[in-house]
């Protein structure tokens, strides 16, 4: 009762923020064609609940997110562990990671409107590849930091190299490859929304967008706050799932 | 750590890392090349990459690629400026401000994981689609890593720094500047470092998605045009661009940290 308690006294600040919104608009302090208030947002947002539009256009973003974001950890992992624990392949691989680390991902986007089109393949190739350096940097550095005495006690346990890699490598690097995933699932966030407003006729960046251009701005705020609690909400799913696979280290 | 015995890779890396960090780059480039040359592709899928620096280098005589790095830097480094003076600020007002705290901190936890580029629409209808839209979106994406980690950095300062500091006569503001911040000053580094390529990456949302000057509103035109060469020179332009940031970024830490034990400075690879 008391944790309930705290929860909610922590998270008045929110409410207020929710409050000055509701006020500043209903007096008219501030005018409605700049804020809408949030009572009629949350209005709006019911509307395209029950007729499905939201429904469908969040379909669309996440099936887009959850296919890019998956190919870029599963790729991302892989390449990352493997340019650890090979020499040629890390000696081929980090000049090139290195080069390509500090464009900024969101460069990609036109090269995907030239390469794929307004469809679903070009958002989804855009946060495979946005999505797909943090995973390998953070995966090769936790690779790399393992402690070579766990290794060789290992070794000379008798484990084969794909028992090092399995037991004792990948338990080991875990921690920072799960905390590379979580900017990952920022930076998904990020290519998605901007790629689906400039270039695309689904989800929820298009119907921000959409809803702007027509000027219905009571439901722009409506997906607008849609997709934040999303992002926010995959955030915490994100690290409840770290906290649960890390349990063992506690 | 024990003195590994070096294996074969190990004695020859010196040597081998040098020619062979050149070589998967060099390799690389020269498939590109090749590969827009064979015909596998449409010149616009992948134009050779001779052609694309053909067209940078046009881009630098005709002065175009000056005035656009110099547009968006400018944004860049202004929001990012914002982002780091206002967070350094909260942050520090969070850590040692118990109502401040109260205020502040679910909405730093909930704003800092949101993504907060759906509200770009929101910030052309308040502020336009010209640079002060372009900024304060920016600023409003690369402040919460700046204020979650001075919150932490200032937070760990250990406790028998600010006594001593006290029992010899500091009073509040002289602790805050002479020992709080220097003490918390590396971690607020490393957050000024994941800012950074933040304030970046949406510099070039912003411009690729407002259009007008800058390396992203040349690129985006490029592309409604169909001028591909357009689009790969904008690449290698914003490569750039992003190159001298991050290394930048790192000189200030080891010029601002010479006196701290770090042991290595953070490096991306």
């Amino acid at each position: 009762m008391t944790g309930a308690l705290t929860a909610l006294y922590r998270y008045v600040p929110l409410l207020l923020l929710a409050a000055l919104w509701e006020g500043l608009t209903r007096f008219g302090i501030v005018s409605d064609l700049v804020l809408p208030p949030l009572s009629g947002v949350i209005a709006s947002w019911f509307t395209l609940f029950e007729d499905g539009g939201i429904l469908y256009h969040t379909g669309a973003s996440l099936l887009r997110g959850v296919s890019g974001l998956g190919l870029a950890i599963a790729v991302g992992t892989t390449l990352g562990v493997l340019m650890a624990w090979i020499v040629p392949i890390r000696v081929v691989f980090r000049p090139i990671v290195q080069m390509f680390y500090p464009i900024p991902k969101s460069a990609l986007i036109p090269i995907m409107m030239i390469w794929l089109g307004f469809g679903d393949a070009s958002k989804i190739v855009l946060i495979f590849l946005g999505c797909m350096l943090p995973v390998t940097v953070s995966a090769f550095n936790g690779a790399r930091g393992v402690d070579r005495v766990l290794i060789w006690s290992a070794r000379s346990l008798g484990a084969t190299r794909g028992e090092v890699l399995r037991e004792v490598i990948a338990p080991a690097a875990l921690p920072e490859i799960l905390s590379g995933i979580r900017t990952a699932l920022a930076l998904s966030f990020l290519l998605l929304v901007s790629s689906e407003l400039l270039i695309s006729r689904e989800g929820l960046g298009y119907l921000i967008g959409n809803f702007g251009d027509a000027g219905i701005y009571t439901s722009m705020f409506a997906v607008v706050l849609t997709v934040s609690a999303l992002g926010f909400a995959a955030d915490r799913l994100y690290l409840l799932f770290v906290r649960r696979v890390l349990a063992w280290r506690e | 750590m024990n003195a590994a015995a070096p294996s074969r890779f190990e004695r020859l890396r010196p040597v081998l890392s040098l020619a062979m960090n050149g070589a998967s780059i060099v390799a690389l480039l020269i498939g590109w090349e090749l590969l827009g040359r064979s015909g596998a592709f449409s010149r616009f899928l992948l134009p050779p990459l001779s052609l694309v620096l053909g067209r940078v280098a046009d881009d630098v005589m005709s002065g175009l690629f000056l005035t656009d790095v110099v547009q968006t830097l400018y944004r860049t480094l202004i929001g990012f400026s914002i982002s780091a003076v206002l967070g350094i600020v909260i942050g520090v007002l969070i850590a040692r401000i118990r109502f401040v705290n109260w205020l502040f901190d679910p909405i730093v936890s909930v704003g800092f994981p949101t993504p907060k580029i759906a509200f770009l629409p929101v910030f052309m209808l308040w502020f336009g689609v010209y640079n002060l839209s372009k900024i304060a979106l920016i600023a409003f994406n690369a402040i919460f890593p700046v204020i979650i980690a001075t919150i932490a950095g200032t937070q760990a300062v250990e406790k028998e720094l600010v006594w001593s500091a006290r029992s010899l006569g500091a009073r509040g503001r002289e602790v805050l500047w002479e020992v709080v911040l220097p003490a918390a000053l590396p971690q607020i580094i490393t957050g000024l470092q994941v800012a950074l390529p933040i304030a970046l990456v949406i510099a070039l949302v912003t411009e690729l998605l407002m259009g007008g000057t800058g390396i992203g509103g040349t690129m985006i035109r490029a592309a409604r045009f169909a001028d591909s060469l357009g689009v790969f020179a904008g690449i290698v332009e914003i490569a750039v661009v992003g190159w001298i940031l991050i290394k930048g970024m790192e000189l200030m830490r080891r010029r601002l940290l010479v006196w701290h034990a770090e042991v290595e400075s953070v490096s991306t690879v």
